[in-house]
């Protein structure tokens, strides 16, 4: 750690904070005013008015039916993930066998193949077994591209339970299943929580896959409400960014509540 | 990635010499979980990221408008692709926004990274708000941007000295720039977070033996902090080119790929020959561009980044 200050970073931070927080101001400011006074004094000037019908617009405008819609989407794929993915890391940081290796490698490939890369077999396949414009359509493909960050994540803080452990636990003639019970997922539950975090904030922001495997109101979710709203309500900028601010609001608290867990995650996710 | 597996297997936390296995091989494996626990995980994944894989390929061979059957055409969607003027340009484009945004967001994250490193009180609270873009959905950030940069009531209008008559994204240039700045403004957290863990764990001894030399802040930053960042950076921007190379909602909602198909990146490319004229064979070729494109990349990540020697991403924290 450095002892003395750093004068020109510390200049280019607050810069920035500038940058990151000035625009938030202004979305946060608009939501308050009325249409007509926003629109008279434009966005940069202090809001003299204050008003909560932009939220109520954006409310009555189906908002609540997308959240919902959202909401069990995020819940699906944290299921998903947290089904599927402790078995396997404990798999791949247990097992002997040459197969897990092997698997873990396909799942670090697996990394950087872009949604967009295969969005066309997966629109063909969701098609073909009757998914399309079903939620659990958006949420099974939603969570296998969650799988492999996630697994890097648990898998790195399974790793950190010492061998002494399981082998005191087969000692008291344990079988895998009683370890992974009793063990692993007790000292795994930091990153169980970062990759139940992490998998609901990729759920929560998901976007390309609701576009294009639904399409009626019923299924619509937040993300695409607000690419609908910016066609719909293109000049009612309150209202618009209204909606915007309801759609950050949950990931805002959850942010505060488990800042740790996420930014553990983000961490491992850009490795060292 | 040859990596061995006993050194895999070594847990994170032993530094020394690796502890024999008591009990034996055999006796230890009992205990041991098989590979069926890898199963149900690989098999889903395998459903919806490798199969599809290698369907795309296929497809990039048909001719599919979404409705009945696809249809073998051989070659032909390819020809269509190598004579296809927005195809050719939407590489440029995408190589262009991977090098601007790499261009801007890797100083910039390395001086804030850097900066929140350190240890005073308020850097804490900074880079929680730093942060919050990071958490946002691009749908989001998209539609805030649009919004703030509205001709009629955003902020151009009002400091028409910078922005002139206030429609940025009605030129190339202007929706090329509002594009990289606004990816800048999302992605600049995450780099950030690369940099602030990697710089924790430069060793503070090389900055105080650099000091006794009698060496500057900059030169300390340049001679010690920037080399010791060396695999930071690579990790850091091959992401920043996966992540440039599959931009998508950001062009959708700000642009839609235009003025005309000015921002008309591959990605975006893809979506529209597939989703909008309905031609999955072409779309399914395109697709195939950016699988290659992106797998030669991965390789790298894993060569690069030393994710396959799967060291703790808990320490340091």
């Amino acid at each position: 750690m450095k002892t003395r200050p750093n004068y020109l970073a510390g200049i280019g931070a607050f810069i920035w904070l500038a940058i990151v927080a000035v625009p938030l101001y202004v979305m946060l400011s608009a939501t308050f005013q009325t249409r007509a006074e926003f629109g008279d004094n434009g966005p940069l000037s202090f809001p003299t008015s204050f008003t909560l019908q932009n939220y109520v617009d954006a409310v009555t405008s189906g908002f609540g039916r997308y959240f919902l819609n959202t909401i069990i989407v995020t819940a699906g794929v944290v299921g998903l993930v947290l089904l599927l993915v402790p078995p396997l890391s404990y798999a791949i940081v247990r097992s002997e066998s040459r197969a897990a290796t092997a698997i873990f490698r396909l799942f670090l490939l697996g990394l950087a193949i872009p949604a967009q890369a295969v969005i066309v077999p997966v629109f063909y396949l969701i098609n073909t077994v009757g998914l399309y414009d079903n939620l659990l359509g958006v949420i099974l493909p939603t969570a296998a591209f969650a799988l492999p960050i996630c697994t890097i994540i648990l898998s790195g803080t399974m790793r950190d339970i010492t061998p002494e452990l399981y082998e005191a636990m087969a000692m008291d003639g344990a079988s895998p299943a009683r370890s992974f019970l009793r063990l692993v997922l007790p000292l795994s539950k930091g990153g169980l929580s970062t990759i139940a975090v992490f998998s609901a904030l990729q759920a929560w922001n998901g976007f390309l896959f609701p576009l294009i495997l639904t399409q009626s109101e019923s299924t619509r979710v937040v993300t695409l409400g607000l690419f609908n709203f910016q066609t719909q309500f293109g000049v009612n900028i309150p209202g618009l960014l209204a909606a915007v601010t309801l759609s950050m609001v949950p990931v805002l608290l959850a942010y505060l509540f488990a800042r740790r867990a996420l930014v553990q995650g983000l961490m491992g996710a850009g490795g060292k | 990635m040859t990596t061995t597996l006993a050194n895999r297997r070594r847990p994170a936390r032993a530094g020394g010499p690796e502890r024999g296995r008591p009990a034996g091989r055999s006796g230890s494996s009992a205990s041991r979980p098989g590979f069926v626990w890898a199963l149900p995980a690989s098999i889903f994944f395998g459903l919806f990221a490798l199969v599809p894989l290698i369907a795309v390929a296929v497809l990039s061979f048909t001719r599919w408008s979404g409705l009945g059957d696809p249809k073998f055409v051989g070659l032909k969607n390819w020809e269509a692709l190598f004579a296809d003027p927005v195809m050719l340009q939407s590489l440029w484009l995408s190589l262009l926004f991977i090098v601007l945004g790499i261009v801007t967001q890797t100083p910039l994250s390395i001086l804030l990274g850097v900066w929140a490193a350190g240890n005073q009180k308020n850097r804490a609270i900074l880079s929680a708000i730093y942060f919050v873009p990071l958490l946002l959905s691009s749908a989001a950030i998209s539609v805030l941007w649009r919004a703030l940069l509205d001709p009629n009531f955003g902020i151009p209008g009002q400091m028409s000295w910078l922005f002139g008559d206030g429609n940025v994204l009605g030129t190339q240039t202007g929706a090329i720039a509002v594009l990289i700045f606004v990816g800048m403004w999302q992605f600049t957290p995450f780099h950030t977070l690369i940099y602030q863990g990697a710089a924790r764990q430069i060793p503070p001894v090389l900055y105080q033996a650099a000091s006794i030399d009698g060496a500057g802040t900059v030169r300390q930053f340049v001679s010690i902090t920037l080399p010791q960042l060396k695999n930071s950076i690579i990790t850091s921007v091959i992401l920043m080119v996966v992540g440039g190379l599959t931009t998508f909602e950001t062009v959708l909602i700000l642009t839609n790929g235009g003025p005309g198909t000015g921002t008309t990146i591959t990605a975006f490319h893809m979506y529209q020959e597939a989703f909008r004229r309905f031609d999955f064979g072409t779309g399914s070729a395109i697709a195939l561009v950016l699988v290659v494109i992106s797998t030669a990349i991965s390789f790298a990540v894993v060569r690069v980044s030393g994710y396959d020697k799967m060291r703790s991403s808990m320490e340091g924290l």
